[in-house]
Parts: structure tokens; C-alpha cells; sequence
């Protein structure tokens, strides 16, 4: 079988970019493993809504068009919408057809000529170029002493996790506190558990600032459409964890001291199984230290912002500094007997080990600039900042997919 | 604040050598294996003399124009001559250069100018531990405390993040706060 474009991955960023190809009359398929919107119907627990309000997680093309666009949607209602979106497109999508492999043509690097063949479960495809829309969270990371952890302790990642119920009772040990982490906390110390928070570096901001949502500044000051290819060190904003946020009605905050009221008890970030031991760095204050210095500047951002724009909302809520962050004493090793459970909210790999070796760099990265791949014809889409701070969200799907085909459909025209 | 404005200020800090280290190290990763060596001889009682000289790094040895000597006791309330600071003491110092180092780069990375720096540090131990009193109580410090005096033409917030990143890129800060594999041989 032969299309000119093969897509993999019928998330939003997929269909943004099959919706990007039809426009530009590119003949293509969007190969997806499951059905549409999958990882938002089969990893994300119950409770979870986006993190950005409604009126900014339009798809491109369909801005949201509800009646609560200040609200926070649930991942199901997101889902749903991503169907309605690749039906309204009419995305050539072919569900079930996991992709096992991606051939690039033989001296890709150079010539930028020849065919890619990608092979899925049921056949075989040859195509002039790919885009990989499978998504960040490919593969949870968790660190080589998990799986020395006692047998008796239930380990699971976040994007496995459902509800309270599903974990054994008694104390849960949360790693990491980026987004996933602490609402997880939050959840499980609401539900009445025994909460314990590892703590490495976060990245701590208020829900709402002078009684506006947070994200109606970051994307009033431009925070969200900084560029890769501006960045002082892209890989540091590319590892940056996700924000300690929640999108709940009443907005509140799930900061470390919103944590701590509800009864979360924190460590910093676990570092190595000693026996019974897991020890846990003594770094914690200052990793709480450079939270609220950045969360400060990021507001402090916000205010000269605010003095320059006059056309802004008003009336505003006067400027402040967060809370700082407390701290009591913080313990450095756990006694692993006393736990029920591990949530891994440690981060994600995307899981690329279907891609042709020659696109990989010797840390097993593949090497792109943007999201062109160095092998010519093979475009990634969907990673953090790929090629905006907005990349990974669905407001960053249809500029990175428009950017993309733009450059996709050059590299077409001059083989030509 | 960023890190890409030029340095204009001068606290004797190569920034220009550093950055150029980053750039070469990343490109050839195996030269950024370091070894580093001490040398300890016991002279008498408690007292003895740790020399410092070669280490190895950027794939070759390297020796020192001089070698340094650090000397190490116990105090005289400890039935000891107190002729050098206690272990526990110089991990404090290592600490200390380690984290005062890290400001000044930083500083100078920033463009910020230093006209002074003082860290003072104190460790908690209970000597429980090591006496082997209490098996509750650990060896080490309970808790260790570093307060930074600063005179410089910047911002509380600023000086604040200086230290912050300082930490962030300390090896003796990483070694104290997370565990290190340690292995103790007889030859």
C-alpha cells in the first residue's frame, strides 16, 4: 500500500496534522494503534480534567464552542470532542493498526530520497515521509531500584492509576510532583490515605492570579509561544515537570502547601533502595527554595505585563507574592515495609523503538530540530516544546502540525 | 534574568573558558570522566595528613603545579591534640568552597558583580551515633545549615536564585543531600 504521508497516531496532534496535509492536498493515512483519542479514554484516571480552561483547547479549525469556557474539561469529554473533530475533518484514520516498524530509505541522511516503509500488524506501507504523533507518554520511567521494591507493594504508574480504590489500603508513596504526582496526592489524601510526596524539582503556579486563571496570563504574556529555537538551553525547558495544577471548578491550588494542608507528608526526591531503606535526598528545601523564586518571577512577569496593557481585564485583584512554600522537618529515608503502595508519576519516554535506529542520537533520542528529524521526511509531532511551550497541549497541536506540513510539503515539491 | 546576556563584570571568574568546557564536554562526553584522588597518611593518635595532588580528567592524568595538604584531628576535648580541623569539619569546608564557588560563577555568568561573600556553616550531630549510644541516632549531621552574606549590586530575589543555582550545580551540596556508593577496601 502507498500514500505519500503516513501519520501515526490519531491523538490530537495527528488529526491537527492529517487536517494540515488535506489542505495542502497531500494524499495521506493516519495509522492509529487503538481508536481515536485513545490514551485519553484508557490512561487518564477518573477524575482528571485538562489543566487548560475550555476557551484555549479548541482543536484547529474548532474552537470550543461550549458554554463553559472558563471551565475545565473532563478527559472524556475531551475524547469525545477529538472524535467529533476527526469525523468533521473526515482524518483518513485506520484504527487498530499498531505500527511495529519504520524503515527509513537506505542513506536517508544524505540523499533525502527513496521510500520509508513502515510495517504495522497488518501490512505493509511505503510512503515519502512519516509524522510520529504517538505522544510523550510512551513509556513510563520509573528508577532501576523500583523494581527492587518489595513484592508486597503494589507499583503503578499514573497513567495506570484510576481512583483511590484501586490501591491496597493503607500508606501510598507518590514520586514525583509534577502534575500527574500531585493531584494524585491530593486525590488519595482526600480519599483518607496515608499520603507521602517525593519532591525533586517542580514547578509551582497559583491556579488563578489577581483573580484571573493562570493561563490567561501565560498566554497573554507569551509564555506559551516562545519558540525551541529561542531558548537559552531547549533541553532544560524540554525536561521542565508539568505544572502542580488542577482544573477544578472552585480553582484551587494544589501546591506543596495546599498538599501539606490536607495531610500529604513530603520527602524530597527518592534516590537509591537501601534493603528496607528508600533514601531520599536532603535537597528538598532548596528544590522548594527555587519553585517559589521562579513561581515569583513568572507573577512579577505577569505585573509588567499588566502595567503595559491597558486594554487588559479589570478590575484586577492587587499584585502579591505566593505564600512562601513551608516546610517542617523533612525525613530522608522511608521504611519501605510500612507502604502499600508506589504511584510512579516520574515521567515519560515516548516510545519511539518502532522508529529505523539511523534517526537516533547515541542517547537513544531521535535527533530533530523542531520536530524535523535529521533522517529528511520524518517529522515528529506532540513532544514538550517541540517547537513551543504550547507543543503539548492542544492549542499547540495545529501550529506545530501547520509549521510542519508547511516544511513537509517543500521537501515534497523539490523532488519533484 | 537571562543567562544569555554577555558577562560585563569581572569577580575572576573565566565564564568565557566555562562555557566553552560545557560546549567541548558535551560534544565529547567521555572527556568529562573525571577521577579525583586523596591521599591520606596517619601521623599519630588522631592526627593525620590527607595530600591532594593528581587526578585524572579530559582523558589523561593531571599533576598539580603544587600538591595541597590537609591536616585532620580531633579536639582537645576529645582527648586529642586538636592539631588539625575534625573530618566532619572539613566536609564543612568542602561544602562551603564547594557552594561559595558556585556563587561566584554564577554571579559572573549573571553579570553580576561581587564585592563580598561569606557562608557560614553549621553542622548538627548528636554524638550519640557514632559513640554508638543510641542505634537510633545517625553517624553523620542531622542537619546542616549554610548562611550566605553577600554584598553585590543585585536584587535580594536575584541573590537568592544565584544560591539556588549554585546548589543546583554543586557536587558537595549533591554528595551531602543524596546517598554516594562508597566502597572501603583493605589492599
Amino acid at each position: 500500500m502507498y500514500a505519500t504521508v503516513v501519520v501515526v497516531g490519531a491523538g490530537q496532534a495527528g488529526l491537527a496534522m492529517s487536517a494540515e496535509l488535506t489542505s495542502r492536498s497531500i494524499d495521506h493515512v493516519v495509522l492509529e494503534r487503538g481508536a481515536v483519542a485513545q490514551a485519553w479514554r484508557t490512561q487518564r484516571w477518573d477524575s482528571l480534567r485538562l489543566l487548560t480552561p475550555n476557551w484555549m483547547s479548541g482543536l484547529p479549525g474548532h474552537p470550543y464552542d461550549g458554554d463553559d469556557p472558563d471551565g475545565f474539561e473532563t478527559a472524556v469529554e475531551t475524547a469525545d470532542r477529538i472524535c467529533r473533530y476527526a469525523a468533521a475533518i473526515d482524518a483518513p484514520v485506520r484504527v487498530g493498526q499498531t505500527v511495529l516498524s519504520l524503515q527509513a530509505p537506505v542513506g536517508a541522511e544524505s540523499a533525502g530520497l527513496g521510500r520509508f516503509e513502515v510495517e504495522t500488524v497488518e501490512g505493509r506501507w511505503t510512503c515519502d515521509a512519516v509524522v510520529a504523533a504517538t505522544g510523550a507518554a510512551g513509556a513510563p520511567r520509573r528508577p532501576a531500584w523500583a523494581d527492587a521494591l518489595p513484592s508486597s507493594i503494589e507499583q503503578v504508574a499514573a497513567r495506570d492509576y484510576r481512583r483511590p480504590e484501586q490501591l491496597p489500603e493503607g500508606p501510598v508513596l507518590v514520586v514525583g510532583a509534577s502534575s500527574s504526582g500531585v493531584q494524585i496526592a491530593d486525590e488519595l489524601a482526600r480519599a483518607g490515605r496515608p499520603v507521602t510526596l517525593s519532591v525533586g524539582e517542580h514547578v509551582r503556579v497559583p491556579r488563578t492570579y489577581r483573580g484571573v486563571d493562570i493561563y490567561r496570563w501565560l498566554d497573554a504574556i507569551g509564555q506559551l509561544d516562545e519558540r525551541w529555537d529561542a531558548a537559552d538551553d531547549i533541553e532544560r525547558v524540554r525536561r521542565l515537570p508539568s505544572f502542580q495544577l488542577i482544573g477544578t471548578p472552585e480553582r484551587r491550588n494544589v501546591d506543596l502547601n495546599a498538599l501539606q494542608a490536607v495531610g500529604v507528608a513530603l520527602v524530597g526526591k527518592a534516590m537509591a533502595l537501601d534493603g528496607q531503606r528508600l533514601l531520599c535526598s536532603g535537597g528538598l528545601v532548596r528544590e522548594v527554595a527555587s519553585a517559589d523564586l521562579k513561581a515569583n518571577r513568572l507573577l512579577r512577569r505577569i505585573d509588567e505585563h499588566i502595567e503595559g496593557d491597558s486594554a487588559g481585564p479589570t478590575p484586577l485583584d492587587p499584585a502579591r507574592e505566593l505564600e512562601p512554600t513551608q516546610l517542617g522537618p523533612v525525613p530522608t529515608e522511608i521504611d519501605v515495609r510500612r507502604l502499600a503502595a508506589v504511584v510512579w508519576a516520574t515521567g515519560y519516554r515516548p516510545a519511539f523503538d518502532w522508529i529505523d535506529p539511523a534517526a537516533f542520537d547515541r542517547r537513544g533520542r531521535v535527533r530533530h530540530d523542531g520536530g524535523v528529524a535529521a533522517v529528511p521526511g520524518l517529522y515528529l509531532l506532540g513532544l514538550p516544546t517541540l517547537r513551543r511551550r504550547r507543543s503539548t497541549l492542544i492549542s499547540g497541536a495545529g501550529p506545530d502540525a501547520a509549521d510542519l506540513a508547511t516544511h513537509l510539503h517543500a521537501g515534497l515539491a523539490s523532488r519533484c | 534574568m537571562s543567562d544569555t546576556e554577555s558577562p560585563t563584570v569581572d569577580n575572576g571568574v573565566n565564564v568565557e573558558a566555562l562555557v566553552g568546557a560545557r560546549q567541548a564536554l558535551t560534544d565529547a562526553p567521555e572527556a568529562a570522566a573525571f577521577t579525583f584522588k586523596a591521599s591520606c597518611q596517619w601521623i599519630n593518635g588522631t592526627h593525620s595528613r590527607t595530600t591532594i595532588d593528581t587526578f585524572f580528567g579530559l582523558g589523561q592524568d593531571h599533576e598539580r603545579p603544587r600538591p595541597h595538604a590537609i591536616d585532620g584531628d580531633h579536639p582537645e576535648v576529645f582527648a586529642s591534640e586538636d592539631l588539625g580541623a575534625t573530618p566532619a569539619e572539613i566536609v564543612l569546608a568542602g561544602l562551603a568552597s564547594c557552594l561559595t564557588a558556585g556563587v561566584a560563577t554564577v554571579a559572573s555568568y549573571r553579570g553580576v558583580k561581587l564585592r563580598s561573600v561569606r557562608a557560614d556553616l553549621e553542622g548538627a550531630a548528636d554524638l550519640q551515633g557514632i559513640l554508638g549510644i543510641d542505634p537510633d541516632v545517625r553517624n553523620g549531621f542531622s542537619n546542616v545549615t549554610v548562611t550566605f552574606h553577600i554584598d553585590a549590586d543585585a536584587s535580594r530575589a536575584d541573590l537568592e536564585a544565584i544560591v539556588a543555582q549554585s546548589q543546583k550545580r554543586s557536587a558537595v551540596f549533591d554528595m551531602l543531600v543524596n546517598p554516594t556508593s562508597v566502597q572501603v577496601r583493605v589492599a
